[in-house]
């Protein structure tokens, strides 16, 4: 009986311990004004930048139409491109006003209706039509590209019905019907704003913590602790908690702003968000505790995080690029990054809904790269003490 | 006199970044590991598809399209199925990123001259390389078509777009994105090697000092100004020697436009990570204020979408965030060949971000002071 007593008494003290550590070291987080920041500015700046400025739908597009001959025929087609939503239209009789133009960047493309186009046409004999791009800004010139030629499809098909009376013919004979689920009118802001809630987890899980202990290593205070009778597990957990529970605070007001402002749909559970963000949390933290524990200098930590986190959450997770076309030695290396199971199970989450196989082996996957971390970060840590 | 104060301090501040050897690697490694990795990693091109098919048609036309779409090298497996909810399952999932549904009555339609229909499914959480991948398959169908009897009849009315991508004639996507990431790059590591050089000297209480040295305040700033100026170039160099020589990426412009608009870049970024740096009383402040800095520089310089694309009221913002202009820069002058004219168009506001926030870290100094 009395050793059952020591033994309570030990947990209760050792209770106490523990939460007197994460009340410091949530006083000591919200003592500095810099946390706050990036956990809840930070992230309010990014999602809106995603929500209303950065888009991956390009909207209308400067370009130069050049019509070397002036046709009813070459009419009728420029006023397509006029009218198209794609495309902002100046309109000139010669190329080489448009030159200077292109290589500025004042416009992106230049179409060129030739002189031969009405004549070629009545021929017969597959009239041409010239689309010169910048192709120092590939992705716009390939848009360019793409929608010139949709006008210029969508244009012969409305001719060709329009004469189909005589002709018989119709659009193409075969054609392509597409669907795109779970984000029908394919708005690119709804699985950019998913996407940058990883990001903003992974500034509190990594950046933030690797910054925070790495100074305690700098400043000797870890050190001090240590000497205290709190076991370098409970010191480890104490000083991780509080930023446990500050990016999912973070994750939190992401996520209120994603359905309320941006109206992205929310389709998933509300159980299923928060167990997939902690089980992200965990790697992320444990990276942040190896990054400091490795280097104990707050200059590295920061070149560290962000090296191996920040970038790699922003161009390693499928976020914005596709993991698949990565040349195999990058993919086999997006296979340690953390962001990349998180991210397409929250784009899962938000357009389609629960999907648990999934989103279970996502968190598996997670953990276990986590507790990988963890246990290198507390080597360091003890090793430090001998 | 000046000038030997103002070389002790230039030494002194490349000591405390040069002197550890774990930040020497650190400044030249991850950097050059960045380049390699980002240029190959970052493509919005679309390799390794894997697609799943659902055909229902027994004839010759699913089996000729079906054929040419295995011959594509953009598709890397594909798997067939009789069964709809396997679709489903497959797309949910992620297994595959499209689904392809030809129905029982397609190679008859298209005998009999009626029009006829393929379906594809795609996964619009990504949209944008589901998109793509819908264009793939859209111009294989549509080149069969041109095969079928009825697309034979049409086939001269058919208008040929001739596409001509001006410097860049393959649309080669490394080429937009190597000189995108040393502009990037450059920023990066140049702000926070100077938002932490004050911040750090605060925390440490060697700023007093320095303060109380016979150096004057614009001395101080010069001296913190030009040690990340040359690491900089020395970065700028070394990621250039990478384009031109790994990447092969042309270098069509001058190399002294690239340099002179390079040191007026770095001015400015160096002159805004000391504001940040004098703004702050914490290295952790320093660290994070750079960041906060950082992320919405390189979402709105154009680098992923361009400005004019961007809402209106947004635009005006970009207009001091000097990563805009030196893409234009180093775009140009790596791709476009660009003249005095351009590069100076862009430089004079680099100088002008560069000046106003050199004179303001400096005034922030000396009223920290009293």
């Amino acid at each position: 009986m009395n050793a059952v007593n020591v033994s309570k008494l030990r947990d209760i003290v050792r209770a106490r311990r523990f939460f007197a550590l994460v009340r410091k070291e949530t006083f000591q987080l919200l003592r500095d004004p810099s946390s706050i920041l990036i956990a809840f500015v930070l992230p309010v700046i990014l999602l809106f930048l995603f929500g209303y400025g950065v888009s991956l739908d390009t909207g209308r597009t400067r370009i130069g139409l050049v019509i070397e001959e002036q046709t009813p025929l070459a009419d009728d087609l420029s006023a397509s491109f006029k009218g198209s939503r794609y495309f902002d239209v100046l309109e000139g009789r010669d190329r080489r006003n448009f030159d200077a133009k292109l290589v500025s960047g004042e416009i992106r493309g230049i179409i060129i209706i030739p002189a031969r186009f009405a004549s070629d046409f009545a021929a017969r004999v597959n009239p041409e039509i010239q689309v010169i791009v910048d192709g120092s800004d590939t992705n716009t010139a390939s848009f360019v590209q793409n929608y010139a030629q949709g006008v210029v499809a969508s244009w012969v098909a409305i001719r060709s019905v329009e004469a189909g009376a005589q002709e018989g013919g119709s659009t193409s004979p075969i054609s392509v019907e597409q669907r795109f689920w779970f984000n029908q009118e394919l708005t690119s802001r709804f699985f950019l704003v998913p996407g940058s809630i990883a990001i903003v987890m992974t500034l509190v899980g990594t950046l933030l913590t690797s910054l925070v202990i790495a100074r305690e290593w700098e400043r000797g205070t870890m050190e001090a602790m240590m000497a205290t009778p709190v076991t370098s597990a409970e010191l480890l957990m104490g000083k991780i908690l509080p930023y446990f529970v500050l990016g999912i605070l973070s994750m939190t007001l992401c996520v209120i702003i994603a359905v309320f402002l941006f109206s992205v749909p929310f389709r998933g559970s509300i159980l299923a968000l928060y167990l997939l963000s902690a089980a992200f949390l965990v790697p992320a933290l444990g990276q942040g505790l190896l990054i400091s524990a490795a280097t104990k200098n707050q200059f590295l930590a920061s070149q560290l995080a962000l090296i191996s986190a920040f970038l790699p959450a922003f161009l390693l997770s499928g976020f914005l690029f596709e993991i698949n076309s990565m040349p195999v030695a990058i993919q086999w290396i997006t296979f340690i990054v953390p962001a990349r199971y998180l991210i397409p199970s929250l784009q899962t989450l938000f357009l389609a809904g629960d999907i648990w196989p999934m989103f279970l082996k996502a968190m598996a996957v997670m953990l276990f790269i986590g507790s990988i971390f963890f246990i290198l970060a507390a080597r360091s840590t003890r090793k430090r003490i001998d | 006199m000046w000038w030997t104060r103002l070389k002790a301090l230039i030494i002194k501040e490349l000591l405390a970044v040069l002197r550890d050897p774990k930040s020497r690697t650190i400044l030249i490694v991850p950097p050059i590991i960045q380049l390699l990795v980002f240029s190959y990693a970052a493509t919005l091109e679309v390799r390794n598809v894997d697609i799943l098919v659902l055909n229902r048609d027994s004839g010759h036309w699913s089996e000729e399209l079906i054929k040419r779409i295995e011959g594509s090298p953009t598709f890397r497996s594909f798997s067939h199925t009789q069964d709809q909810s396997r679709v489903q399952d497959s797309i949910s999932n992620q297994a595959v990123i499209a689904a392809l549904e030809i129905g029982s009555t397609f190679s008859r339609d298209i005998e009999a001259g009626r029009p006829a229909t393929v379906q594809i499914i795609l996964d619009g959480r990504k949209s944008n390389a589901s998109q793509i991948v819908a264009g793939y398959l859209s111009q294989i169908v549509g080149r069969l078509s041109l095969e079928t009897p009825s697309g034979m009849k049409t086939q001269n009315t058919m208008i040929n777009v001739v596409p001509r991508n001006w410097f860049n004639p393959n649309l080669d996507f490394q080429w937009f994105m190597v000189p995108n990431l040393i502009a990037s790059i450059a920023m990066l590591i140049g702000l926070i090697v100077t938002a932490l050089s004050i911040a750090r000297e605060r925390e440490l209480g060697t700023f007093d000092q320095l303060i109380v040295s016979p150096l004057r305040t614009h001395e101080i700033v010069i001296g913190k100004l030009i040690p990340p100026m040359m690491i900089g170039i020395f970065h700028m160099t070394m990621y250039l020697l990478a384009a031109i020589f790994l990447f092969q990426i042309p270098f069509r412009g001058s190399l002294i436009y690239l340099y002179g608009g390079g040191i007026i870049y770095l001015a400015a970024i160096v002159g805004i990570g000391l504001f940040i740096s004098a703004l702050s009383k914490t290295q952790q402040q320093a660290i994070l204020g750079a960041f906060l800095f950082i992320v919405p520089a390189i979402l709105l310089s154009g680098f992923a979408t361009p400005i004019e694309n961007m809402p209106q009221w947004l635009q005006p913002i970009t207009l001091i965030n000097p990563l805009r202009y030196f893409l234009v820069i180093i775009k140009g002058l790596f791709l476009k060949d660009i003249g005095p004219f351009e590069v100076l168009h862009q430089t004079i506001p680099l100088a002008l971000i560069a000046v106003v926030t050199l004179s303001a870290a400096a005034w922030l100094f000396r009223r920290r002071l009293e």
